[in-house]
């Protein structure tokens, strides 16, 4: 333990006035870094601090239970020296944007997608950032906790794809179909 | 955008692959821009399967998860299962007796043995060599006996609990696994036979789907892809739980990061688990498979039906759920795909605040664009299968 928190100070040392708070829970090491400049900071972290590996990228949403309302957790992982650190940015409500972190690591694409798409928060200067488990045309972010749970979406038109091929028989069957049955258009 | 071949001037191409394809197990779409037959650019699209999971874990109480969880990886829903409990006992504070520690590695490395089976025939015989799909659809049937003797359930098997395992293991497991591997010892020697040599094989997998070192771990990758590239990162043996550090395993590794590594890779991971489950079968000590933590086991039947305080413990454990005090923790164990991590987060109620689940099949498909470009279409397939997406954890 002493080791670990050693390390933990060792941390301060180099990251600084970056670091709001540092704690360690259930034997693992958690700081929470200030959202402005944050891809410095973990810049810092991989390349001075050998954290190498990013492990996960997800969100929390404490609705009217603390303020800042979000949260990004970032796990990361030193694999030469085997750590872990946890890595919490506060997200306000009103402006829902954090540094994206592609640049350094391009595994964060797709899990920074996936908190854009759960949780509508924005990463700044992520290439390409779509929905990613849901459709383009759902409304809002499910896992925020203002969110119902069984809220039905409407349903969506089918999408025009340009040049998809269609077989104009198919067209003919279905009026065939629709004759036979007694419905109009 | 001109081709490369002046003699044979084509336009890009675009095509839809998906998201219902024959040759791609599993519900997902690649939109392809095509050169010919070569791939140039490729956008996955995942979440076919989305369902919520998350959202839903909100809802059920803590036991009431460890179905979910089921339902994730459903090739080694056993690993999941472990993976969550650990999780929670490690918010908790608490820590299994012996007996449960060695049979959670057990069945562990049953569950990774049914991944890797299914992984490696499912994408052999997606490559024609039919027979061999076979004979690991066989030795994983053995696999699913065992499991389903243990635990009544042959996919969707809930046996893990908070704080313990269902029930302890039938007398006979033991016989019963010796009987079995050495079935499946018989059978891989036969698909080694057949395929780690065949020239066939061997041209659609070596060199396909090559992603280097460096680029695997910048996209996070881990698992036997990873392992594959020549990285020594399992995390069992880099942030050892319950008993894998008395036990003796290899991590085979691969060197060129391509298909073939990673089939290798599995495949020495399949002999890896027996000789672990033979180890831990042999070292399993005698004792209780539950804690003694009334707060989060529920009580013997006889005290329900024979005591009031035994029937209001079992109700209020079953109506309100166990209580985990509040906090957030994060613990990864080593899944089949790679490395299957579970953050939670607890208001001190007895539901999940939050359950966040990493799933590495996810994050390998985020790499796939770059494995397969500049390959042809046709070798979408074994990188596709080598990768093995499993939908329900993909897309949760």
């Amino acid at each position: 333990m002493s080791d670990a928190s050693s390390e933990l100070a060792n941390i301060h040392e180099i990251l600084g006035g970056k670091i709001l708070q540092s704690m360690q829970a259930q034997g693992d090491d958690v700081v929470i870094l200030d959202r402005a400049g944050l891809r410095e900071s973990f810049r810092v972290l991989k390349e001075q601090l050998n954290f190498n590996f990013l492990s996960d990228i997800t969100a929390v949403d404490y609705w009217q239970k603390k303020e800042p309302r979000f949260e990004v957790v970032y796990q990361i992982v030193s694999l030469t020296e085997q750590r872990r650190l946890r890595v919490r940015v506060a997200v306000p409500e009103n402006d829902p944007t954090v540094d994206s972190l592609t640049p350094l690591w391009r595994g964060a694409n797709f899990l920074e997608r996936e908190v854009w798409d759960l949780y509508g928060i924005r990463f700044t200067d992520h290439p390409d950032l779509r929905r990613i488990l849901l459709y383009d045309e759902f409304q809002g972010h499910p896992l925020r906790k203002d969110y119902p749970v069984n809220l039905c979406q409407p349903r969506v038109p089918e999408r025009h794809v340009e040049g998809t091929f269609v077989d104009e028989r198919s067209h003919n069957k279905l009026l065939r179909l629709k004759k036979s049955l007694g419905i109009k258009n | 955008m001109k081709a490369d071949n002046p003699e044979l001037p084509s336009e890009i191409m675009e095509l839809q692959m998906g998201p219902s394809h024959p040759a791609t197990h599993g519900t997902i779409k690649f939109n392809l821009k095509l050169d010919g037959e070569r791939v140039v650019e490729c956008d996955v699209e995942v979440g076919f399967l989305h369902r919520g999971f998350d959202k839903s874990c909100e809802q059920a109480t803590w036991t009431q998860v460890i179905p979910y969880t089921d339902r994730l990886n459903y090739a080694s829903s056993l690993i999941n299962n472990v993976g969550y409990a650990l999780a929670v006992e490690k918010l908790i504070g608490a820590e299994t007796p012996a007996r449960c520690q060695y049979i959670r590695v057990i069945i562990s490395e049953l569950a990774r043995l049914f991944d890797h089976l299914t992984c490696c025939g499912m994408a052999a015989s997606e490559l024609g060599a039919i027979t061999v799909g076979f004979y690991m659809i066989e030795a994983r049937e053995l696999i699913t006996r065992i499991i389903e003797n243990l635990t009544g359930a042959r996919l969707t098997v809930t046996y893990v609990r908070i704080g313990g395992v269902k029930h302890d293991l039938p007398e006979d497991f033991a016989e019963r696994v010796g009987a079995a591997f050495s079935t499946i010892r018989r059978l891989l020697a036969d698909c080694d036979h057949l395929l780690s040599r065949n020239r066939i094989f061997l041209d659609r997998m070596s060199n396909v789907g090559v992603i280097s070192q460096e680029a695997a771990l910048s996209y996070s990758l881990t698992g036997p892809i990873l392992r594959a590239t020549g990285v020594n990162y399992d995390i069992r043996k880099a942030f050892p739980y319950l008993v894998y550090d008395q036990l003796d395993f290899e991590v085979p590794l691969g060197s060129r990061g391509d298909n073939y590594d990673r089939f290798l890779c599995r495949l020495g991971e399949i002999v890896q688990s027996m000789k672990i489950v033979e180890q831990a079968l042999k070292q399993l000590p005698v004792g209780p498979v539950w804690i003694d933590d009334p707060r989060f086991v529920l009580p013997e039947k006889e005290k329900v039906y024979g005591s009031i305080e035994g029937l209001m413990h079992h109700f209020k454990i079953i109506m309100e759920g166990i209580h985990v005090p509040a906090g957030e923790t994060y613990f990864a164990v080593e899944g089949g795909n790679g490395e299957l991590g579970f953050y939670i987060v607890s208001d001190g109620g007895g539901k999940p605040y939050r359950l966040r689940v990493r799933p590495p099949c996810f994050i390998a498909m985020g790499a796939f664009a770059e494995m397969i470009k500049g390959h042809m279409i046709a070798d979408i397939i074994p990188t596709f299968g080598m990768i093995n997406m499993i939908g329900g954890e993909c897309d949760r």
